[in-house]
Parts: C-alpha cells; structure tokens; sequence
C-alpha cells in the first residue's frame, strides 16, 4: 500500500507524560480522524512528525522520506494548521503572510485570496486582534495555499462555529477529490469525523489504542444496553467498558454481542472513545 | 440520480447506497449506459468516507447492476432481461408485502385489500 505517512514505535518521554510505541500508517488519497481525550498525546505525537518537538525513539516517514533528514522538502508539501499558531502579533495578515508565502515554492496567491474571501478574513486585520476562529481560519488559507499533499491539523475545529465546521468538512471533502492528497486530522470533538473519516487512530495516555478503517470499527464495536440484572459476570467480561446507573447499565464491547432482554446498538465514536477511557479510570 | 441518507436506518451508509441505486435501476431512472458520480464526488456530496462510498460501488459491481472501468469511471451496466424482469418481480413482491404487513397490523380482512387493489387498478 501507498503510504504517505508511516510512523513506528514513535516513544517520547516527559516527566509526567509519556508516549509508547505509537505505530500507524495513512494511505495516499484518506483522511483520518486522530481522536483521543484531552492530554492523551495527539498534539506530541504531531509536532514530532512536524519535527517540532525531537522524539526518543522510533521512526517517522512523510512521502518515504524521513522526516528529520528530508525535513525541508516535506514541509513544502505539508499544510499545517496548529492548535495554537504562533505569528508576530503586531503584523496585519497581509504582512504576516508576505513574510511566510516566499518559503514555499508552489505558493498560490490567487487561491490564498480566494480563501481570505470565502473565511470573510480582513486582510488589514492585525493578528492580535483575531478571535480563536478566524486564527484557525487564517491557518487553514495558508496551509490550503501551496499544494500541500498532506493536511495535518490539530484541533482545527475547536473555537469554530457548527456553520464554520460543516464548510470545513466540505473543505476536505474537496481537497481529497485529488486521489494523491490524504488529510490527518486531531480532535476531540468526534462528530466531526463519524462521517467523513475513512480511518480512525484512536490514542489514550499516550498509547495507541486502535487504528483502523472507519466502517470496520462501526462493524465490529456494539453498544449494549439492559437493566442492572441483565449485566451478569459473564456478560461483563465481554465489555470494553461500562457505566452502571440506579436503573440500568450501558456498555461497550468490541465484538458482536447477543443476549435476551439486551438493547444492542451500534455505537458512534464518541461512544468506543468514552468507553474506552472509562474503563481505565475504573480498573485501578 | 437522488440519494438520502438517514441516521436512524438499520442499514448502514454503505448499503443504503447501494439500495438507492439498485432501486433507481429496477424502476427504469437509471438506464443501461448511464454514468455514475465518481466515487469521490459522491463521497464529497454526501459528506462520507471514501471508503464507505468504495464499498457501495464494490457492491454494485459485485451484483452486475454497475461497470467500471478503468479510468474512465462508472456506468449502469447492461441488463440481462430476465434477471431484470426476476428483480422487479421481487420488487413487486417486496411492495406488496409491506402493504400486508401495514393491512394486518390495520385488521382488514382478505377481501378489504383485494377491493382496495381493484380501486387503485382502476385509477
């Protein structure tokens, strides 16, 4: 398979934190949701593909090339949208982009204006003067704007609007339209991703906890719901995690499950995520 | 071609595709020959995975309703006429159950539906 990005027991420690053995590959032409809680490794996990922060140990490939070594090259067909860009805050837009645009060899100005019209972005604006929204906006035309083969984005949907967050979707669903164009994609917030998502990466203090196609995922998870006496020894042992309440109990299993009396569903990701997490909380 | 997906169909998105286009190709809106959106452009209108809509295409190949060729995209394939006539004699049969079904839940009899159907015919 055609992969443009290959990470390999990638492991970076810190004193209260760490990341172990994080291993996933996207294929040329997908978009992949990366979801996990707050503080669970995403936002390390990209800036170390991004070279932005070292890494111990592991190996990461961009285009197959590595990323350290070819890091000048890759970046020309990388667009990165950061949680938290950092600009010269006292420079308008139109300044700020005159000093970033000259790095890149296929720089767009006529698709980047386009982009500053249709975000509704005033290219006299002041940097500092920016909202959360039109921060990520502004990043997005850059990062849209040199031809990028390869999207990674952080975060870029929080602080954005639920108008704003559609036309991003439809963004990306136009940027994949090119076959050689993948798109990775950090969120918490995974309803952005049920639908247009091809794989999910799933990571959870500081491990990977799965990463697969999408609809394999919705094929194999159920959700299982019932009253507090259908949850036997048993059936819990089938489950990923549970929450049990004063009148029933709900639970996650990540293979098919059948039973009397049991309310089966499929669940969505933000179901596999909690779930997932939850049980961790309740194993200690 | 019209496709709508529903949240709360106990099929998935895959294979309500793959149900619409079918059904359009029984019914005669789509005909031998007609192409069909690429696998991209109908992920994008949809707001789906790529995959999924892959998946739909797969299918469709699979079961001889759609070619594709390489390059060049996908096209309703040719109908064998018997095998078409089986399927929409299925599709009637598939109609009239679910009218039964809905009937019985109703309490009519027997002879209720057939003076109903004799109503409808004759419109």
């Amino acid at each position: 398979m055609n992969n443009i990005l290959e990470i390999k027991g990638l492991a970076k420690n810190f004193k209260s934190f760490a990341l172990h053995d994080v291993s996933f590959s996207l294929p040329r032409g997908y978009i992949m949701g990366f979801i996990g809680p707050n503080g669970s490794g995403k936002t390390t996990t990209l800036k170390m593909i991004m070279n932005l922060m070292r890494k111990d140990a592991g190996f990461i490939e961009v285009f197959g090339q590595d990323h350290v070594k070819f890091e000048r090259e890759i970046k020309q067909r990388i667009g990165f949208v950061y949680d938290e860009p950092v600009y010269y805050e006292q420079l308008n837009l139109k300044q700020m982009t005159s000093l970033i645009s000259p790095f890149y060899k296929k720089w767009n100005q006529s698709l980047y204006e386009d982009y500053i019209k249709r975000f509704n972005l005033n290219s006299t604006q002041k940097i500092k003067t920016l909202s959360k929204g039109m921060r990520t906006k502004y990043a997005l035309s850059l990062a849209l704007s040199h031809g990028a083969e390869l999207l990674i984005m952080d975060e870029p949907t929080a602080g954005l609007d639920p108008v704003f967050r559609r036309e991003l979707l439809d963004i990306l669903m136009d940027v994949i339209q090119r076959e050689e164009n993948s798109i990775l994609f950090s969120t918490h917030i995974t309803s952005d991703l049920d639908r247009i998502a091809d794989y999910i990466t799933f990571i959870n203090e500081g491990r990977i906890v799965l990463s697969e196609e999408k609809d394999r995922l919705y094929e194999r998870y159920t959700l299982v719901k019932g009253g507090k006496d259908d949850l036997s020894e048993a059936l819990k042992k089938e489950l990923v995690g549970m929450s049990v309440t004063g009148l029933g109990f709900e639970g996650l299993s990540d293979h098919p499950i059948q039973g009397e009396n049991l309310v089966i569903e499929k669940p969505s990701l933000e179901d596999i995520m909690f779930f997932h997490t939850k049980e961790q909380r309740h194993g200690d | 071609m019209k496709i709508v997906l529903s949240n709360d169909s106990k099929l998935t998105i895959w294979e309500q595709i793959t149900e619409q286009i079918k059904d359009a190709i029984i019914k005669g809106e789509l005909n031998p020959g007609d192409p069909l959106p690429s696998i991209r452009s109908l992920a994008r209108d949809l707001r789906i995975s790529v995959i999924t809509t892959k998946r739909a295409y797969d299918e469709l190949e699979a079961e001889r309703y759609v070619d594709s060729i390489q390059g060049k995209g996908s096209f309703v394939a040719a109908q064998d006429n018997a095998m078409m006539r089986e399927k929409r004699l299925k599709n009637i049969e598939n109609k009239l159950s679910e009218a039964l079904i809905e009937a019985r839940i109703m309490g009519f009899k027997y002879e209720d539906l057939e003076k109903m159907l004799r109503i409808l015919w004759e419109e």
